[in-house]
């Protein structure tokens, strides 16, 4: 059960702080949790479907689809942060100052959910699958199947858990400074994934790896508890090679000028206050 | 979206299979879970090919901290993992599911 718990409980990290983050990105707006409840749901649907043809998945490609998939969901992933993140710096001041004269919600119209809640989708995809595949697996092997299942729900209320504390610590920033903190957060957040995606491409052979250029294992090992948080939060990696480290900077300067860019025009315009809403 | 990830899904493929170079291939089975053999000796130096084959009806996920490498393999299935070169030594892996038994090593020579 033990055993179960930590499994599941590694898996749900990623996509609840994910989701956390987004939540906290999108104070203030209606019907995000539709949004965001739908991206959660559209995941765990996806994860079953995934997790139901994985083998068909695992040997496509000559035996590297689980990679290339893994790869392209988290691209996607990736894609879809950075498009956020571009809109929000062109589009931020005028939503704080929104929120501040108004002092409620702006609708979705005004701050458009769909890349995040792609996202999220994705990211609970991704997870969920494994879940799904380790959970079911064993409930197939016969192996004390409700014990099981105890631990993996056990796993996924942590997860929630650590999840709800994190948005809770960062809903205790003020509105002004919110977005800008979870637009840094969704940046490394994306940089971390697209160095994972590197990976993959490199365990599936398509680009070619190299040795790590060095090895921090000793000091925070990616493998635990600390060191797993990090490496969703900012790519964290004990082990890193010349690659992994490409994508990851590639990733933060690419998306980094296109939030500074789209901010000078933003900024060029008259007066923010004057325009519309 | 769904045509950004089918095109994304071709684009890698595209680039698999030019990558597809002649390597040489090794196996390990996992039964009971367990890896055979539990320590498997792979020449240092050159890219190398492992076909995990799982005999036992759960799944099982091939990890390595070593190595870098994590996949997972369903019940009575197998799958390819490739191993970038190697300087000579010792590389632990496990079975992700089942660390009690799943041990094994690779030995780089």
């Amino acid at each position: 059960m033990f055993s179960s718990a930590i499994i599941v409980f590694r898996e749900v990290l990623e996509a609840a702080l994910v989701i956390t983050i987004v939540l906290a990105a999108t104070q203030g707006v209606l019907k995000r949790h539709l949004w965001i409840g739908g991206g959660v749901a559209a995941g765990v649907a996806g994860a079953v479907v995934v997790a139901s043809i994985a083998e068909g998945i695992a040997m496509s490609f000559e035996g590297i689809g689980q990679e290339l998939f893994n790869a392209a969901v988290l691209f996607s992933a990736v894609a879809m942060l950075a498009w956020h993140n571009l809109w929000m710096s062109r589009h931020a001041r005028t939503l704080v100052a929104h929120l501040k004269r108004v002092g409620s919600s702006v609708s979705s119209g005004e701050l458009p959910m769909y890349f995040l809640s792609t996202a999220v989708g994705l990211a609970v995809l991704r997870e969920g699958s494994e879940i799904v595949l380790f959970m079911h697996g064993f409930a197939a092997g016969g192996s004390n199947g409700v014990s099981m299942l105890t631990g993996g729900l056990l796993g996924l209320a942590g997860g929630c858990a650590l999840g709800a504390l994190i948005y809770f610590g960062l809903l205790r920033i003020p509105t002004t400074q919110l977005f800008r903190i979870t637009g840094w957060l969704i940046l490394f957040l994306a940089a971390g994934m697209a160095a994972s995606a590197a990976g993959y491409l490199m365990q599936a052979g398509v680009i070619s790896g190299s040795r790590p250029l060095w090895n921090t294992s000793d000091v925070v090992s990616q493998h635990s508890f600390a060191g797993q948080v990090l490496h969703v939060l900012v790519g964290y990696q004990d082990r890193p090679t010349a690659v992994h480290l490409s994508f990851y900077l590639a990733t933060l300067v690419l998306i980094g000028l296109g939030m500074h860019l789209t901010k000078q025009k933003d900024l060029a315009e008259p007066d923010p206050s004057t325009m519309k809403n | 979206m769904r045509g950004l990830f089918a095109s994304l899904t071709l684009a890698l493929a595209a680039a698999a299979s030019t990558a597809m170079a002649e390597v040489q291939e090794f196996k390990i089975t996992i039964k009971d879970h367990k890896f055979e053999p539990a320590q498997l000796t792979v020449p240092a130096g050159q890219k190398v090919k492992l076909l995990v084959v799982n005999q036992d009806p759960t799944p099982e996920e091939f990890e390595s901290y070593d190595l870098y490498r994590e996949k997972i393999v369903a019940g009575n299935s197998k799958v390819v993992i490739f191993l970038d070169p190697m300087e000579p030594g010792e590389y632990s892996y496990f079975g992700e599911f089942n660390p009690a038994t799943a041990q094994g090593t690779i030995v780089a020579q």
